[in-house]
């Protein structure tokens, strides 16, 4: 958008090469929309963030009553909002490694091997993703209950593996797919045996794709509602400790840990992206 | 002996990941199915006595809220399409070098939870909140004018809520679309309103169409837009659903119309995909 502006002539001279072009005129009138819908996009955020710093005298938080930084010293003062918070961390932790893994052998074999199955693996990780999670929570509480088994973190932990191991599986098959098969056959010449082969070549080549498979699951983990609100039982991660606080006032601490999960979250994307693109120019 | 290995490799990968797809995600699909054809309560047991009249009773008790959220899935929807195609457009189009950047600012409310932007709308909406006081205080609104509890609320939540969900599928397939073919089309005299609709249009349609799979299903089965921004008015058939599993431990009935939820939405994907052709279907899903 700054080329153009060297291009122009002066207003005062009256330059008929300087036609508009249409397009960028229709660009320009875009380009305010689209920054319209962000913005619309960023006011409930910042929102947010602002009544994390709201001089409240209590759990009611809904005017404003002047700058504060008192909340942010009083992180850990509800017990209930910190344990939920561990609980969202350690459930999400777990399902992180267990879907990594699973969902790279789905995906490593999806990538590469021709097989008997492979299309119905396809179809069922498909209806994996696609399934509401409504129908997906309700059914896994009919297991659950039918099976008696006792609501909690692991139920949780089972139901976060289950929907993360499809993603996970996507981003490696796309890994693996495009995987330079002739680094490997070299590997082979050299005299690796499959097993070095595929430990000191294949993997080290697939790794950031599981890895962003992973940040993936943990994302998905971390910000679950629906599904976790049908398989926790009594047991509170941060999405259901804001949800039941919604009848008795969000306390000010949930604006303060939302801020600063927002700001942990943009600092890693901004930071990878910059790494990667760096990693891309070397 | 090693092409054994190699024939058996595959099924060992695939194995623990598909056995816990096939005991967490299929097998409770069934369980329910069998739950909802089952009579009894939470405290004596349920039995199988494949009672339809689980199926019947849902429907007739709660089919003006099964119908409400297919018609707000189904508006939000649209709205998406409409809000979502130019800010897809300019950013493939015009964003040049900054095309990571804008489609990442679109991704930010991923960056906050789910409940959480919800409850912030509810803020801003609020009858004593920034936005409606003020213009009460100036007379610009009477001051019996309300925002939230209203269907505007619910189905501009789910909007907020999915836009993502539409942006980038539908950008995907844009900036995939070679300028060289829009150039050839303007060489053969089409008018821009012509290439746009004649090569631009069709060559979006399949992102339009994924973007419509991830924001159709999730908003017309959700319940926490409806829950938090709405009103008795705008229950939606999540709500219910939700209340029959988790208060009043109705397992039967809830699984009648969970199941029934699920069909309605199977169907209506479907008859969309026919109504669409297969093969656009095929492509987004082997994506």
């Amino acid at each position: 958008m700054t080329a153009p502006t060297l291009e122009q002539p002066t207003p005062a001279e009256p330059a008929p090469a300087a036609k508009p072009r249409r397009r960028l005129t229709g660009g320009g009138l875009l380009r305010t929309y689209t920054w319209l819908i962000i913005a619309w996009l960023a006011l409930p955020i910042l929102v947010m963030i602002m009544f994390g710093f709201n001089d409240t005298k209590g759990r009611y938080n809904q005017t404003w009553n002047g700058f504060s930084l008192k909340w942010y010293g009083r992180l850990f003062e509800l017990d209930d909002l910190t344990k939920a918070l561990v609980a969202s961390l350690l459930v999400a932790a777990a399902s992180t490694v267990i879907s990594g893994a699973l969902g790279t052998g789905i995906g490593y074999a999806l990538g590469r091997y021709s097989f008997r199955g492979s299309g119905a693996m396809n179809l069922v990780m498909f209806a994996a993703i696609a399934s509401p999670e409504l129908v997906m929570g309700s059914s896994l509480l009919s297991l659950f209950v039918s099976l008696n088994l006792g609501l909690g973190a692991v139920t949780v932990t089972i139901a976060h593996v289950m929907f993360s191991i499809s993603f996970v599986a996507i981003v490696v098959r796309a890994r693996v797919m495009t995987l330079d098969r002739s680094v490997e056959e070299a590997a082979a010449d050299l005299g690796a045996t499959p097993w070095v082969t595929f430990w000191k070549v294949t993997f080290p080549i697939i790794l950031p794709a599981v890895f962003s498979g992973m940040l993936l699951a943990f994302a998905l983990s971390i910000d679950d509602f629906i599904v976790t609100n049908f398989t926790a039982g009594t047991t509170e991660t941060f999405p259901l400790f804001i949800w039941g606080a919604t009848r008795v006032g969000i306390p000010p601490q949930v604006n303060v840990w939302g801020t600063l999960i927002f700001g942990v979250g943009v600092l890693f994307a901004v930071v990878s992206t910059i790494r990667s693109r760096q990693g891309k120019r070397d | 002996m090693n092409r054994m290995k190699r024939q058996i490799a595959p099924y060992l990968l695939v194995l623990p990941g598909g056995l816990w797809l096939l005991i967490f995600f299929a097998v409770p699909m069934v369980t329910m199915l069998s739950l909802s054809l089952q009579e009894g309560d939470i405290v004596s047991g349920y039995r199988f006595t494949g009672h339809w009249q689980n199926y019947s009773d849902a429907l007739s008790n709660y089919q003006t809220q099964l119908v409400r959220s297919l018609v707000y899935g189904v508006i939000a929807t649209v709205v998406l399409i409409v809000l979502s195609f130019p800010v897809a457009y300019w950013i493939a189009f015009y964003g040049g070098k900054r095309k990571s950047t804008y489609l990442f600012l679109i991704l930010l409310p991923f960056f906050v939870s789910f409940v959480l932007r919800t409850i912030s709308w509810r803020q801003i909406l609020t009858d004593e909140g920034p936005l409606l006081q003020p213009l009460k205080e100036m007379g610009l609104l009477p001051a019996e004018f309300h925002i939230l509890g209203t269907s505007f609320a619910v189905i501009a939540g789910l909007a907020y809520n999915f836009l993502p969900f539409m942006v980038l599928p539908v950008y995907v397939a844009l900036e995939r679309i070679d300028p060289r073919v829009i150039e050839a089309a303007r060489d053969l005299y089409a008018s821009p309103a012509t290439s746009f609709r004649k090569v631009i249009l069709p060559l979006a349609l399949p992102g339009v169409f994924a973007g419509v799979l991830m924001v159709f299903v999730p908003a017309s089965s959700d319940y926490v837009n409806s829950a938090v921004l709405g009103s008795s008015e705008t229950t939606m058939i999540g709500q219910v659903i939700q209340a029959r599993f988790l208060q009043t431990s109705d397992l039967p009935t809830a699984s009648a119309l969970s199941f029934t939820l699920m069909a309605v939405l199977l169907i209506g994907v479907f008859a969309y995909a026919r109504a669409l052709g297969t093969e656009d279907v095929m492509k987004v899903a082997a994506r």
